[in-house]
């Protein structure tokens, strides 16, 4: 469909602006990322060491015991391809020392440790070689709220936010991210044989197509089914977007004074960068 | 007369009026080192655009050193650049002055501040109340920050007050990727700066801003169009630049004698019918 097909080039030459401005404001010029073995990380690798150059990007494979090795694979593969510094972390310890405390608790339990085990190991790294954490949740996944909070969905700059999934693979496509990367189905990897699209009920295509229209287009409903998107379908992603706002939001606070943060005391982020 | 026009295609620091002003002032010997006769800089140039609740923080007085300092540059080389104005009743407007031959020969207080969207304007500024166009050493000349260019009315008053040059400054933020050549935004503005001067038979000088702000890019791709609306100098598009163009005075009376619109605009036929649709709009 027009609306999501892009011109990567143009696109290429904002985000990776985009990086090397917004890290070098900060007076830092090294960026950090967890590396999965999906397709966003990989992505994310390509455009920082583009805009940093490779020896300035430290990337963290984190895997857990359940996790499959084809993905720390994947993300060796990435780091070698780009000359990106490297580094395995097992997370089972921590994570394991942890559920014995709680030996009953589920998979969404687990999986949303593991998300923000990863995500305080980032910020670690981040205070210990001067770099910045690159957020690699797109557009489709934040949209969905299909990350956790405070886990996978934090950051200190997110490249990819407003781009969506089909988006990103035209990308990773057009910069060389390794064809293996992106064509295996997208995996959150917290348990073997999880996709994404399984889980979800859907896939990332069919999603992107409806979302664009619905927010970027701002599409009524009566409008979406005319233009033949099935009623429970369109239902069902609204209903994703908005139960899912809190995880895009910040913390709200309770009023009492004139000046509250964010709501009368506004200051853009880039203050005096 | 021919002259050139240099376009300071800068990255302002948001909210920091000294590295700003050394910023501008580098820009400006730089085009009076290259011959330059005139520099026009972005809208907001002296501090950034997303400013919120800065804007109070980083407002000039038209009286300021930062303004004094300028004034006496401008004995130089003439300027045209944007800032925030306080007036002496504590009103902020996003304004742009027009500096020549050592004083202030015109400020332009944005008409249309832009409320939608991604921009919040009219929260943090006060709105300007005239477009007035004023006499130069280039002849009459129009000014309009950004977003007043999408205002039909504004550069047709402009030119009816006599402009024949029309300087936007601008802080357009990109957006819009499509499967196009560029930037929806950058598409959009090119073709309003060049329709603009085939329409009203002016120069257009569009200076825009380049660099990132929260995230939100500025695309630069600043112009000088002819006044047949021919684009004959482009900035890079992103990145910074200095675009020094030559303008050729010739062009102006050429094109008036080949496309005489402005000849054969009938203000008296415009005043009667805008008269009378402002009377029956109230009916």
């Amino acid at each position: 469909m027009g609306g999501l097909t892009v011109n990567t080039k143009l696109l290429r030459q904002i985000l990776v602006g985009f990086v090397r401005d917004e890290v070098y404001k900060v007076g830092v010029r090294k960026g950090v990322l967890g590396l999965s073995g999906g397709i966003d990380s990989a992505l994310v690798a390509y455009i920082a060491a583009e805009a940093l150059g490779p020896e300035n990007v430290h990337a963290y494979c984190m895997p857990y015991r359940t996790s499959n090795p084809e993905s720390e694979a994947h993300a060796r593969l990435v780091a070698e391809s780009l000359g990106i510094k490297f580094k395995v972390i097992e997370i089972t310890p921590m994570i394991d020392a942890y559920f014995t405390l709680t030996p009953d608790a589920d998979n969404m339990r687990r999986g949303n440790k593991m998300a923000r085990e990863r995500m305080t190991i980032l910020y670690d790294h981040s205070a210990a070689v001067g770099g910045l954490v690159l957020g690699t949740s797109n557009k489709t996944e934040l949209l969905l709220g299909y990350g956790t909070l405070h886990g996978d969905m934090a950051s200190a700059l997110n490249p990819i936010g407003d781009i969506y999934k089909s988006q990103v693979w035209a990308l990773s496509e057009a910069m060389g991210v390794p064809s293996e990367v992106i064509e295996k189905k997208p995996s959150a990897d917290l348990w073997a044989g999880q996709t994404d699209e399984q889980e979800l009920g859907f896939t990332y295509r069919e999603a992107d197509e409806l979302l664009y229209r619905m927010v970027d287009q701002r599409m009524s409903r009566e409008e979406l089914v005319a233009a033949g998107f099935d009623a429970a379908f369109i239902d069902n992603v609204a209903r994703k977007v908005q139960g899912s706002h809190f995880k895009r939001r910040l913390p709200i606070i309770a009023k009492v004074s004139n000046r509250t943060i964010d709501r009368d005391f506004r200051y853009a982020r880039d203050w005096g960068k | 007369m021919d002259f050139t026009v240099a376009l300071a295609q800068i990255k302002p620091k948001l909210g920091c009026l000294d590295d700003n002003m050394a910023l501008a002032e580098a820009a400006i010997e730089k085009g009076i080192a290259a011959g330059a006769d005139l520099v026009v800089f972005p809208e907001l140039a002296l501090t950034g655009y997303f400013l919120k609740d800065l804007v109070p923080e980083v407002a000039l007085r038209l009286d300021s050193p930062q303004m004094e300092k300028l004034k006496k540059l401008s004995e130089r080389i003439s300027i045209a650049i944007g800032f925030v104005e306080v007036s002496a009743d504590y009103r902020f407007f996003n304004s742009a002055v027009y500096l020549e031959a050592g004083e202030i020969r015109h400020v332009h207080r944005k008409v249309y501040l832009p409320t939608y969207g991604l921009f919040d304007e009219q929260r943090y500024m006060a709105r300007g109340e005239r477009f007035r166009a004023f006499d130069t050493r280039f002849g009459r000349i129009g000014m309009l920050i950004c977003e007043d260019m999408w205002h039909l009315s504004a550069p047709y008053i402009l030119a009816m007050d006599g402009a024949m040059t029309l300087i936007c400054l601008s802080s357009s933020p990109g957006r819009g990727v499509t499967e196009s050549e560029g930037l929806g935004s950058a598409a959009a503005w090119q073709k309003l700066t060049t329709t603009t001067a085939m329409f009203l038979n002016c120069r257009v000088f569009y200076c825009n801003r380049v660099g990132y702000e929260d995230g939100i890019n500025f695309w630069g791709g600043s112009e000088a169009i002819s006044p047949s609306g021919e684009m004959t100098d482009r900035g890079a598009i992103l990145e910074e630049d200095f675009v020094l163009a030559k303008v050729d005075g010739g062009a102006l009376r050429r094109e008036r004698i080949f496309s005489p619109m402005m000849r054969d605009e009938n203000l008296a036929i415009t005043v009667k019918e805008l008269k009378r649709i402002d009377r029956e709009k109230d009916c």
